[in-house]
């Protein structure tokens, strides 16, 4: 059995944006390390919300007021004083509708690396070869990694967008419903993927659908209206939920 | 079918012919200025009259100085004008919270783009060529024309950044990128296209105008060739307003080889910014 470390460590985390929409409201939430974390429940319910505070992506949104802490290996990265580019190396995010830069397919992976300031070639291509793979995307664009990333198909350019997050190496990675537009294959790729990947990175992610969230989850954490109604382990809340809401929610009764 | 249905039908083919015709004229209007300073003009261009300082107090010989001169005053304009407004629209669309200032800046803008030209002319005069003592000179007029193409540039190329897909940027900033990282790889060279079309659309205006230059710049008769920034110069707009008003017993051919000179050169700058927008358009890939 190994001992689970905690990754993120969130404590009493309160988030109001400027529309005066409350999202967070008083998160407690332990993220263990070499997991999949599952944050599911209805829409508004502030699970993109707080996948944007892990890695302050939300710094690029009004946020009216924040509150609480949020330990990144004991780091509490909402300080002012945290080097945020530094964070969004370690914490890498995959969004929902997959963005390819109008770049060709290597530049895309290795932008991130690019940003860095990486010119060794050996580096470059080593990440190249390493993250495409794991985003069990390699096979398929091995030929032409030198044409235009719009090229590719929907659930090609998530994983590409997944490789681009893992070739800078982070130690977290956020997925915001990565597979909401994507066809069963291309879901079930990436949902292998993740399998692997939970080796060696921690993994947060919004699922795009209960069953997903069930079907993946080593932890899950259920979000309704702003507040964290449970987090168990996934065996346990999807088969035996403890709070009567969890147990609606699952089985369908609303949402 | 119902009568009504019908009377509809007849003041839909009704309305649609009046705004064929409508748009028709603005053509027509188009083709025959073209066509007719064509006509009129286009026996005085040959080669002696391209490349030939006019002699005979103007009413022989050729326009080269003035091309020479529009051509200076043009790239000068560019110079002063391209990196501020460029920067400017960066500031704007790219690092600006909305604010009381970002608010006050563009209606400077737009109330610059107001500003008839013959104002910019007397505010070059005063501040260019008296006040910081440039003199009558390229330098002057190059400034001059710069602060009228600004807001020009200015919005044209705020809208084409604005135009860069944002999640370009939230993509570039989560993978670590700092802001001018993110605008340097990604939001410019996207926008490329538009700034550039944007630019000679400012710089076109800038090369046909007059009374900005009249002030600052512009000799009435000058046969030799600038040599220095602070030298005067002769400048095609201006010195087609020479023979045209200035200059008694003025062969009318030479004032139409010149109005067709500076037409091709502001026509063809048009062109290259339609051919780069048509260019870019048909490259995009999103």
């Amino acid at each position: 059995m190994v001992t689970l470390m905690d990754k993120i460590v969130i404590k009493d985390l309160y988030l109001q944006y400027s529309d005066q929409t409350e999202s967070l409201r008083g998160i407690n939430l332990t993220i263990p390390a070499n997991q999949i974390s599952v944050l599911f429940g209805p829409a508004g319910g502030g699970k993109s919300t707080l996948l944007r505070v892990l890695n302050r992506l939300n710094d690029l949104t009004d946020v009216r007021a924040q509150s609480g802490e949020v330990l990144f290996d004991g780091l509490n990265i909402l300080e002012k004083s945290v080097d945020v580019i530094n964070l969004r190396r370690k914490v890498g995010m995959v969004f929902a509708t997959p963005v390819a830069l109008p770049f060709s397919i290597r530049r895309n992976v290795l932008y991130g690396l690019e940003l860095a300031g990486e010119h060794r070639p050996r580096v470059l291509s080593e990440a190249l070869e390493r993250s495409l793979t794991q985003a069990a995307l390699w096979d398929e664009v091995k030929d032409r990694l030198d044409d235009p990333a719009v090229a590719l198909s929907g659930g090609q350019q998530q994983r590409l967008c997944l490789a681009r997050s893992l070739a800078q190496q982070p130690e977290v990675i956020l997925l915001d419903e990565p597979t909401s537009g994507l066809d069963p294959i291309s879901t079930s790729k990436v949902e292998a993927s993740l399998q692997e990947l939970k080796q060696e990175y921690t993994i947060v992610l919004v699922p795009h659908s209960v069953q997903q969230a069930a079907r993946v989850a080593d932890m899950a954490a259920f979000f309704l209206q702003g507040e964290l109604v449970e987090f168990s382990p996934g065996k346990r809340l999807f088969t035996n939920p403890r709070d009567k809401r969890t147990q609606d929610y699952v089985e369908g009764r609303f949402g | 079918m119902t009568s009504s249905t019908a009377k509809r039908q007849r003041q839909q083919a009704a309305g649609f012919t009046l705004l064929t015709v409508i748009a028709a004229l603005t053509i027509f209007v188009i083709v025959a200025i073209l066509a007719y300073i064509l006509i009129r003009g286009v026996g005085a261009v040959s080669p002696g009259f391209l490349f030939t300082p006019p002699s005979n107090g103007m009413k022989a010989g050729g326009i080269w100085p003035a091309i020479v001169g529009t051509f200076y005053l043009t790239l000068g304009t560019a110079l002063f004008a391209v990196p501020l407004g460029i920067g400017a629209a960066i500031y704007l669309a790219e690092y600006a919270r909305e604010s009381t200032l970002t608010r006050v800046i563009r209606i400077a803008i737009t109330n610059l783009a107001g500003i008839p030209s013959v104002v910019y002319g007397l505010f070059g005069l005063g501040l260019f060529v008296l006040f910081l003592k440039f003199g009558t000179s390229i330098l002057a007029g190059s400034m001059t024309l710069a602060i009228m193409t600004l807001p020009v540039i200015i919005s044209t190329t705020e809208e084409a950044l604005r135009s860069v897909p944002q999640s370009f940027r939230v993509v570039s900033v989560s993978l670590g990128g700092t802001r001018w990282q993110t605008v340097r790889k990604v939001v410019l060279p996207e926008a490329l296209p538009g700034i550039l079309t944007g630019v000679i659309l400012g710089l076109e205006r800038a090369a046909g105008e007059t009374a900005p230059i009249m002030f600052t710049a512009a000799a009435f008769f000058l046969p030799r060739m600038p040599s220095s920034p602070l030298d005067p110069t002769m400048a095609l707009p201006y010195h087609l307003f020479v023979i045209s008003t200035q200059v008694p017993g003025m062969p009318v051919q030479i004032q139409f080889g010149t109005a067709l000179v500076l037409l091709v050169f502001v026509v063809g700058m048009n062109l290259v910014a339609t051919l780069i927008r048509s260019r870019a358009r048909a490259r995009r890939q999103w």
